[in-house]
């Protein structure tokens, strides 16, 4: 059994890429990024994920310099960068839309940064030229944005921004407007791109399957407020509240009331087991993945689950190939329950009288916020 | 009939293409008619009495014409310089940043456009009139090239601040990002995105000045006749086929300029 912590932001590495002290963002009265720690290690993909409006893009326009912090401490490679302006950062950005320029071809696109930095012209379209290698768009050096497919045009601001080989690449949601085949191929790409160049990645994404797959760790944040940083593992296995829980993959969530150290007490009246830190009269949800649960006809939990388990009712079941999802009934409230796919004639059907039951390591109490 | 369904049919469509014809004939019939009696080999306007070039050898050969048509040149390129700059520079200002007073400044700077002529003569008579006695100079080159500037501003101002709102701010965000300065940003990035718009203005700056009669009128002094002047004062005297000419003359020379600024518009879109 385990339990909610704290955010698990809490060291300050000296060699940290960008370290992030007690930061605030007021534009008037909102507040669109509430007091946040937060480091990011040299090398490291990391992804802020969060509903759309929850502070992602504001975080990352702060690291850029593109947006000056109300309140805190930001450092890059150990230097104070507060109001330092964007072009004295050494960091680049992929935008949201890209933001090429529309009336430069892609070599001059991509040579841009290193023009502003007084390479010269022929170096900066050789190294321009290799770049452009680097993300496969050899032979459209003399197109204009305005001539490229959107994958085109993301590899050309990818590009454009690690030309100047930042010491951390800021994204911000630099798939969003793929199409779902081209996303899964830039993620591999992107992913192997990071590893073979060692530069920190710090990616916005409102997907979390994306930040999943992709990131060595993941920020959560919501309302301004980070919640959580972490690996996916921990992430999925060990949220810190409601919101994380049912943000990051599927759960159910289940209202209960802290009875003491060990029991909870469901909103039906039903006590489980379910050790907790939370004083008792906590209000908290009990998150059960749906392929942490197990169903088997009324009556037929093994002994050792008795205290980790539920009647309920089948709904409804839909047939996954690889799987079956059963929606069940309990009193007040609708579970999702995924198990393999057994032979016709084992499977539960609609009206049947089930009981439910999960290990007592496969369930998660966290405070109810 | 490959018509969408929103095109007009039948006796609409017709009606409409009449329209068309009508407006049409209706603006080009006088220019047509302007540009052959400037051929025309008779001292009565309206009656055709041959091919010839006199009226052209005229204008060439005429002191005053050759006079106005330079005056007219020189305040042109001055105005349509010192607008365009300070033009752009105040729809840069209203467009991209907010500052105290900003409302009423915005509504100040278009108030050019909708005060008749002849107010804005009137005012800007007084005007130097009265900043003469303070610093005592003489009406002419400078009087008539401020007035063309004051009023040309207002245009060019519109025209570019158009195409500034179509132009995306975080392209000057993502310059800096990759370490352009604020300057370097403008000069790379916004400043030819927005080019269109500059040149339109400093065509429009320029067309309203060589064709300005009222306000120059009121503002001239000694020595100071601009073409349209000159045939206005002309034609007070009878209207001669010389007239025409030089009509033809300043036609050809707005149409000209109107197709260089497409011209070079359209250079620039294919860019953008
Ligand atoms: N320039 C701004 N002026 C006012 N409010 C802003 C500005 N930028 C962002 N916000 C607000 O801050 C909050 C966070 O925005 P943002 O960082 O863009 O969110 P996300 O990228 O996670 O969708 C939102 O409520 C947004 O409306
Ligand atoms: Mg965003």
């Amino acid at each position: 059994m385990r339990t909610g912590g704290d955010t698990g932001e809490d060291r300050t590495v000296d060699n940290s890429a960008v370290d992030i002290r007690g930061v605030t963002k007021r534009f008037g009265d909102v507040v669109a990024v509430d007091n946040i720690d937060l480091s990011i290690a040299d090398g490291e993909f990391f992804a802020m994920l969060g509903p759309s409006g929850c502070g992602k893009t504001t975080t990352l326009r702060m690291i850029a310099g593109l947006e000056f912090p109300t309140e805190g401490s930001l450092r890059i490679f150990g230097t104070e960068v507060g109001t330092l302006p964007p072009n004295k950062r050494p960091v680049n950005t992929v935008f949201q839309n890209y933001a090429l320029f529309p009336h430069m071809n892609v070599l001059d696109n991509v040579g841009f940064g290193l023009r502003m930095q007084g390479t010269g012209k022929a170096d900066a379209r050789r190294q321009a030229a290799e770049l452009i290698e680097l993300v496969q768009l050899t032979g459209m050096e003399q197109r204009k944005p305005s001539q490229l497919s959107g994958g085109q045009q993301q590899r050309v601001a990818l590009a454009r921004a690690l030309v100047n080989r930042p010491k951390v690449l800021l994204l911000d949601e630099p798939l969003g407007a793929l199409d779902l085949k081209l996303r899964q191929e830039m993620q591999t790409e992107l992913k192997s791109l990071q590893r073979e160049l060692g530069v920190s990645f710090v990616f916005v994404t409102h997907d979390q399957e994306e930040a999943l797959t992709m990131s060595d760790r993941i920020a959560v944040m919501h309302d301004g407020e980070l919640l959580q940083v972490g690996s996916a593992e921990e992430l999925y296995e060990r949220p810190v509240n409601r919101f994380v829980a049912d943000f990051i993959g599927q759960t159910n969530l289940l209202d209960a009331t802290v009875l003491d150290e060990d029991m909870i007490v469901l909103a039906n009246g039903t006590r489980v087991m379910a050790p907790n830190p939370h004083p008792a009269g906590t209000k908290v949800a009990m998150s059960l993945r749906p392929e942490a649960i197990r169903l088997g006809p009324r009556g037929s939990v093994p002994a050792e689950h008795e205290a980790t388990s539920l009647p309920g009712v089948v709904a409804a079941m839909t047939y996954l190939g690889h799987a079956l999802v059963y929606r069940v009934n309990i009193d007040w409230l609708e579970l999702e329950v995924r198990t393999e796919t057994v032979g016709a004639q084992d499977r539960l059907q609609p009206g049947d009288e089930v009981t439910l039951w999960w290990d007592r390591t496969a369930d998660w109490v966290v405070p109810d916020e | 009939m490959t018509g969408s369904i929103t095109e007009p049919r039948g006796v609409t469509r017709r009606l409409l293409q009449a329209n068309a014809w009508f407006v049409y004939l209706f603006f080009y019939a006088p220019i047509v008619l302007l540009v052959i009696f400037s051929f025309s080999d008779s001292r009565n306007v309206g009656v055709w009495g041959g091919f010839t070039l006199d009226w052209y050898g005229d204008f060439a050969a005429s002191e005053p014409t050759k006079d106005a048509l330079w005056a007219s040149l020189q305040i042109a390129a001055v105005s349509t310089v010192v607008a365009v700059v300070l033009g752009t520079m105040a729809a840069l200002a209203l467009e991209r940043f907010t500052f105290r007073g900003k409302k009423v400044f915005d509504a100040l700077l278009y108030l050019p456009i909708i005060i008749p002529d002849v107010t804005m003569a009137v005012m800007m008579l007084l005007f130097f009139a009265e900043a003469s006695k303070l610093f005592g100079f003489t009406k002419g080159f400078s009087t008539i090239t401020l007035s063309h500037i004051a009023f040309s501003i207002s245009f060019v101002s519109v025209v570019v601040r158009a195409r500034i709102a179509g132009t995306d701010q975080r392209l000057e965000e993502a310059a800096m990002d990759l370490y352009a300065s604020r300057w370097q940003a403008f000069r790379h990035v916004t400043l030819p995105l927005i080019m269109p718009g500059i040149l339109g203005g400093a065509l429009l700056a320029l067309t309203l000045s060589l064709d300005d009669v009222v306000i120059t009128q009121f503002v001239t002094g000694p020595g100071w006749t601009t073409l349209p002047v000159l045939v206005f004062g002309l034609i007070r005297k009878g209207v001669t086929p010389l007239i025409n000419a030089v009509s033809v003359v300043m036609l050809v020379a707005s149409t000209g300029l109107v197709g260089l600024s497409l011209i070079a518009q359209r250079l620039r879109s294919d860019t953008s």
